[in-house]
Order: structure tokens, then C-alpha cells, then sequence
């Protein structure tokens, strides 16, 4: 006989399962300019609170409130938005090619695109993104070509990386954007390792790590905040957390933290949380963050909320894990509807000029895509030759390589 | 010309990049301030600054994940990852990342990294102190692996590792690190002062990657060896009195085929050996190599010798090591008619 109950183990659940109503009351919502803003150089041990709550600039009514608004003007807004539509518009448009058996695989970003268009604004020339799959408001804030986009997506003749890489693991350097594993989280020690050579060059570029909620959970994130914790690399950590994991939800890899952000808190890492679906909160905190790496003051972490409205990929129905209508129980809205609005309250945007933008960019988006497809898709026309295949696997092709490429014929 | 242990050598050719290239830095656990745990990058960090040469956290998949980042910056980073042994935790940031970063960008971001590492036994390491996990390496496409036997080579290898614009996965068999180690654990073993291959020129030099070298000629038997077994072979030839051919590989990825099949075509005889576990190893992609291109020379079948498929014992080292004894039989019996 024992003193002690059998033991039991925990497996974390979500709070809702298809059919169930969607129900968010767990998600602690602080009101918009609630939160302090320090200044950069404050001791990481007085801010711990920020990994707990979340910044927030835009308010219900659609102001741009608190100590965290007044980052950007008009113009970069108004900007912000069209590249927000833009990537939504791209987005759609090639699920549709998808569809159609034009290309193998997509992924869409809807819900998130305020995180990376706004969080680009913050950069200057010379950083690098370590992206993951669902930051392509990188390139497009950073003025990449949606031709080429769409080219890497058909993998045709035009396609930057020769055919090499799925759909939507694009790679543009002079963009700053590097190319993407699709292994996830082996970027997130990569960056911190590119910082620390800018540190050890003395240059000024500062690195951009990504990753999501569910990705945490492996080593490399916790080698990375290692890394940048002990040799203060000027290095911004984002965490995307959108909720969901493919299937699974964002407790499972989170565990007992309270936050994501939580966890850079025992490496001495100042951590925030930011309403990611609000333009301006994802600048100003990209905008602090960056500052304190540019000013030598080392790495912050980012935890970005948001929601994954769409499926993971074009391979997964959401139905099958959460409920339908989920999404629009989100407490935090759709980044593209509350940057509208406030552009509305900030008189310089109106219901007639966004629907006409709308129009206009769909234009734009249709005809890169036609322009794309000119130069192939995966499945039909012109695309990068078997030869290429064995090109640039080192800098110069050993001799078995050559007696391959012979045996193949091409 | 001075005289040097394979560990003076290393540190030799890291030191003499260093001086040549800010772009090389020096990294691992305790390498920096007590210049790792063999010494080889000792004096490293007081002459070139902690910028150039620093100890890390215990993060194999840190370090290298790092020096992949760095390298993908324009640093020439040559890390250490204190035993091979150790390296597997670092296994995705080699396979999945710096060997197929120049390939899966189309050439915009590249990984010029040197990956040491100690190898092999002989040292009563156990299981952890003592694979060859080279065949691990070979199997994957964009790296070189590398794996010196003497001082010489190991220095002008290391340089041109160092100098390659692609990811090198650099071996050191650690029971080389003092002296030519021929398997016999029972004696005393030769210090390299008192080996020609000790020979360490001063200065820049390099020995090209994927050129093997023919360590002793003959028409009997062509012995493919590398690291340890080098000495080995060269012990059991001569005590078998067997006219072996021993060709050192040095590098296994890209490999000197012609070497190996001129010698195959001359002597009809194949002895392969290594100190990794048989299954699956590299004298399994050699012995097929050899027979697609050797074929109608051959006069009698291809052998292997090498470690047992077991995990490295501890109390039985010697009998694990594929040491002269069992090399000299393998050369005996390919010559039985």
C-alpha cells in the first residue's frame, strides 16, 4: 500500500473541439494603450510584466491610443495598408492556383498580415530575416516583385531558386530575407549567429529571427535564446503565435508558461507581447526592438498574437480540429479592417478609396500572376532543366557528380 | 623543417588563417579562454582576441547553427565540437541547413564552415568518446568530409578546409593526436618528432581536398584506408611481409576514385578498412565503387575489415579495434588462391 495516488498524466486541451462554440474568454485582452512603453535601455528585470499583457495602439473605436502610437504617418499607413491587401489579395489568388493544379502547395496568411508588413518598416538596409513560411509581408513591405513571387511558386524557367524549393520558401537576399529551410526553428539559431557575426565585424546590420507557437518547442529556439542571451546579439526573436500548430493548439508546445513571451524572461531577454493583428502596436514594438540591437543593447523577444484564420497549408482542413466559425470569435479583429478604420478616423481613407484600391491591386496581382504563368507553372511550359539539378551543390561539381549528371542523360 | 604533434599542427593551420583572414573565427565548448579540451586551439583567444575565438554554451546544435548564420554573413567560422561523438544534437544544422543552403538559394547565401571534430578510439573513451561517424557525413549531399592521418597533411588539409567555399566536416582521429598509432596498444607509440609525416612546414601551405595519397607502394594488394588505419595497414603489411599497396584517402567527400582504381587495376586485390562500424559504413560505398569500376581486374573478392557492429565497448577496446592482427589476416586471405 501507498500514501500517494496513482499518478496521472496531463495532457493539455483546448477549450473548444469541432462543433463546440468558439469561446476565446480565456485570452486575457488589455484595453489599447494600457501598457507602458520603457525606454530601451530599461533593466530587463523591471519590465518582466510586458511578457504578460499585450500592446495594443488601436482602440474599438479606431483610434491610435497609448504610450505605443505615433510611430508612423499617414503615408507609411496608407502604405501599410495597401501591402496588407496586397498580400491578402496575393494570397488568394494563388490558393487559387493551387486549386488548379498550377502549382503543388500553398500557404496563405490571412489574419497575420499586419505582423511582418508592419514589422518590415522597422528595418533598415542591410538586415536579415530568418523567416518561416508565413512572412512574405517581408518582401512584399520590402518591395520584392510579385512577378518573381509567383515564379518561385510555379518553380518555372523564371523561378529564382531554379525549381529547388516548394512553393513559398522564397529566398531574396537583397531583400534581406534568407532562404527558408522548412525545417522548423533551425533558422531562429542561425540568425542569432548572423548578428553575432555583425557584432564580431562591428558593422551596424542587425538580424530578424521568426518562428511560431508550436516550433518553440524545439532545441533550436532554446539554443537560440542561449546564444543571444549570453553573447547579447543584436538579434529581434518573433514568435508568431497564431494559435494553432497544423491540428495541434499553441498549449501544447507552450505547456505551463504563461506566455510564449515568458520564456525569454530566465534568459534575461527583455520579452513583448503585441497584438499582432494591430499595424501599429507590430511597429512600435519592431521599432523599439530593433532600436535596443542597433544601439547594443542586445536581443528582444517578441511574441506576436494573433490567429490563423485559414488552414495551415493547402494540405489540411481546419474543420477537422477547431470549430468553423472560430476565427470570427477572435477577440483581436482582422488587421486589415481595424488599419482601415483607423484611417478613416484619421480622415485620410475612406469606404469608395478602399474598395477602388482593392479593385486596383487585384489588377496588379492578376497581372504578375499572368506574367508568371508566360514563363511556365509547375505543370505546364517552360522550367528549369534536369542539368540544373546537379548545378550548385558545392561551388564547383565534384567528379561523381559529373559521372551522375552523364548516367542521367542530361 | 619543425616537427609537430597533429594537435600543434591543427592549431598551426587555425592560427596561420586567422592571421591571414579576420573573417576566421574559432569557437566550441571550452576552446576560447583553456583552448579545448585537447589544446588545439590553445593561445588562440590571447593572440587573436575573444572576438575571433570564444568558449560557447553546451549546445553542439548552437554551435554549429551559429557558425551556419555567421557563414551565411561572410565569416569563415571553424568550430569544434568537442568529440564526434557529440556531434549528433548538430546533425539537422549540418544535413538540413549548411549543406544545402548555397543549392536550396541559388547561390545567395553559401557556408564556408569547418566542422572539427576528435574521432575515433583507441583511448578507452567508451561509447561516447569514441565513434567514427564519418559515413554519416559522406551519405549526405554539400559537405566534404575529411579525415587526416599525420601532422603534415592534417595542417595543409585543415587550411584548405578552411579556404573551401562549402561546408567541410574536418576528423581528427584523436589517437593520432601524439604520435602514428599502428594498433599495437601494448607498446609504446613513436612520437610524430620522430616521424617524417611530424614534418610541419611554417607558414601558408594546403593539400588539396579529394587528392589521396599513396603512404606505401606495392603490387600485392591495394589496402583503402584512412586516419588511423593508416599506420595500422602500414604495421600489418610489413608484419605480415604482404606487398600491400596503402592509399591514405584523406578526403572521403569528394573522393579520388582514379587513384584507388589505378592501384585496383594493378594489383587485382582489395582490402578496405576502417574503424566505423561495418553496416552500412564507408568501405561499403568503396567496395562498390571498386567493383563497378575494377570488376575484371579483380582476382579475388573485396574485403572488408572494421569495428564490430556493436556499440564501442569499454574493457574490450582491443578487442573491438580492427587492429594489425585482423588487418593481416584480411591481407593474407585475399592473396589465398
Amino acid at each position: 500500500m501507498t500514501e500517494y495516488a496513482p499518478l496521472t498524466l496531463h495532457v493539455p486541451e483546448p477549450a473548444v473541439r469541432p462543433g463546440g462554440t468558439p469561446d476565446f474568454s480565456n485570452v486575457r485582452i488589455p484595453q489599447a494603450g494600457s501598457v507602458i512603453r520603457p525606454d530601451i535601455d530599461a533593466d530587463p528585470e523591471t519590465i518582466r510584466d510586458l511578457a504578460y499583457s499585450i500592446i495594443r495602439v488601436l482602440n474599438r473605436e479606431g483610434e491610435a491610443v497609448g504610450p505605443w502610437a505615433g510611430s508612423m504617418s499617414d503615408a507609411e499607413l496608407l502604405e501599410g495598408l495597401r501591402h496588407m491587401m496586397t498580400l491578402r489579395a496575393f494570397d488568394a489568388r494563388m490558393q487559387m492556383v493551387q486549386r488548379q493544379g498550377k502549382t503543388s502547395f500553398y500557404m496563405q496568411h490571412m489574419g497575420e498580415e499586419a505582423v511582418s508588413c508592419a514589422f518590415r518598416k522597422a528595418l533598415l538596409p542591410g538586415d536579415m530575416n530568418f523567416p518561416t513560411y508565413r512572412q512574405a509581408g517581408l518582401l512584399i513591405a520590402g518591395g520584392y516583385s510579385l512577378v518573381e513571387m509567383a515564379c518561385q511558386i510555379y518553380s518555372n524557367e523564371h523561378d529564382p531558386l531554379k525549381g529547388r524549393q516548394l512553393p513559398v520558401f522564397y529566398s531574396s537576399r537583397e531583400h534581406g530575407f534568407f532562404s527558408i529551410s522548412g525545417n522548423l526553428a533551425t533558422q531562429y539559431i542561425q540568425a542569432v549567429g548572423w548578428a553575432m557575426a555583425s557584432a564580431i565585424k562591428n558593422d551596424s546590420k542587425i538580424a530578424i529571427a521568426w518562428i511560431g507557437d508550436g516550433a518553440t518547442a524545439e532545441s533550436d529556439f532554446h539554443a537560440a535564446l542561449a546564444f543571444a542571451s549570453t553573447y547579447r546579439a543584436p538579434v529581434v526573436l518573433n514568435i508568431v503565435n497564431n494559435q494553432w500548430a497544423i491540428s495541434t493548439f499553441q498549449g501544447i508546445a507552450r505547456g505551463g508558461s504563461g506566455t510564449f513571451a515568458a520564456r525569454g524572461l530566465g534568459f534575461g531577454i527583455p520579452a513583448l507581447r503585441v497584438d499582432g493583428n494591430d499595424y501599429l502596436a507590430v511597429h512600435a514594438t519592431a521599432k523599439w526592438a530593433c532600436e535596443r540591437a542597433r544601439r547594443n543593447l542586445g536581443p528582444t523577444l517578441i511574441e506576436h498574437v494573433t490567429y490563423r484564420v485559414g488552414a495551415h497549408s493547402t494540405s489540411d482542413d481546419p474543420s477537422g480540429y477547431r470549430p468553423k466559425t472560430e476565427s470570427d470569435s477572435w477577440p483581436l479583429g482582422d488587421p486589415v479592417i481595424r488599419l482601415k478604420n483607423h484611417l478613416i478616423v484619421r480622415g485620410v481613407w475612406s469606404d469608395e478609396r478602399h474598395k477602388q484600391t482593392e479593385a486596383e491591386i487585384l489588377d496588379a496581382v492578376i497581372a504578375a500572376q499572368k506574367e508568371a504563368e508566360s514563363y511556365g507553372t509547375l505543370n505546364s511550359g517552360p522550367k528549369p532543366s534536369a542539368r540544373d539539378m546537379f548545378e550548385g551543390v558545392f561551388a564547383e561539381m565534384p567528379p561523381h557528380l559529373r559521372r551522375q549528371r552523364q548516367q542521367a542523360g542530361v | 623543417m619543425p616537427r609537430k604533434t597533429m594537435i600543434e599542427a591543427i592549431r598551426d593551420a587555425m592560427g596561420v588563417m586567422m592571421e591571414r583572414d579576420d573573417n576566421v573565427v574559432v569557437f566550441g565548448e571550452d576552446v576560447g579562454y583553456f583552448g579545448g579540451v585537447f589544446r588545439a586551439s590553445q593561445g588562440l583567444q590571447a593572440k587573436f582576441g575573444k572576438n575571433r575565438c570564444f568558449d560557447t554554451p553546451i549546445n553542439e546544435l548552437g554551435i554549429v547553427g551559429a557558425a551556419i548564420g555567421m557563414a551565411a554573413y561572410g565569416l569563415r567560422p571553424c568550430v569544434e565540437i568537442q568529440f564526434a561523438d557529440y556531434m549528433y544534437p548538430a546533425y539537422d544544422q549540418i544535413v538540413s541547413e549548411a549543406a544545402r543552403l548555397r543549392y536550396r538559394s541559388n547561390g545567395q547565401f553559401t557556408c564556408p564552415l569547418v566542422v572539427r571534430m576528435p574521432t575515433g578510439g583507441g583511448i578507452f573513451g567508451g561509447q561516447t568518446h569514441s565513434q567514427s561517424p564519418e559515413a554519416l557525413f559522406t551519405h549526405v549531399c554539400g559537405i566534404k568530409t575529411v579525415v587526416p592521418s599525420n601532422p603534415s597533411d592534417a595542417k595543409g588539409l585543415l587550411i584548405a578546409a578552411i579556404e573551401d567555399p562549402d561546408p567541410v566536416i574536418f576528423l581528427e582521429p584523436k589517437r593520432l593526436y601524439n604520435g602514428p598509432f599502428d594498433g599495437h596498444h601494448d607498446r609504446p607509440v613513436t612520437p610524430w618528432s620522430k616521424h617524417e609525416l611530424g614534418e610541419v612546414a611554417d607558414g601558408h601551405y594546403s593539400v588539396p581536398l579529394g587528392r589521396a595519397a599513396i603512404r606505401r607502394h606495392g603490387s600485392a594488394v591495394t589496402v583503402l584506408a584512412y586516419g588511423t588505419m593508416v599506420h595500422v595497414a602500414e604495421a600489418a603489411a610489413t608484419e605480415t611481409g604482404v606487398d600491400a599497396e596503402i592509399i591514405d584517402l584523406r578526403t572521403l567527400l569528394p573522393l579520388d576514385l582514379p587513384t584507388i582504381e589505378a592501384s585496383v587495376r594493378k594489383t587485382g586485390r582489395c582490402v578496405i578498412v576502417h574503424e566505423a562500424t561495418l553496416t552500412s559504413g564507408f568501405g561499403a560505398e568503396l567496395a562498390a565503387l571498386v567493383q563497378e569500376s575494377c570488376f575484371y581486374h579483380l582476382e579475388s573478392p573485396i574485403v572488408r575489415v572494421a569495428g564490430w557492429d556493436t556499440p564501442y565497448p569499454h574493457a574490450q577496446e582491443w578487442d573491438y579495434f580492427p587492429g594489425p592482427a585482423r588487418v593481416g589476416r584480411a591481407l593474407l586471405e585475399t592473396l589465398e588462391p
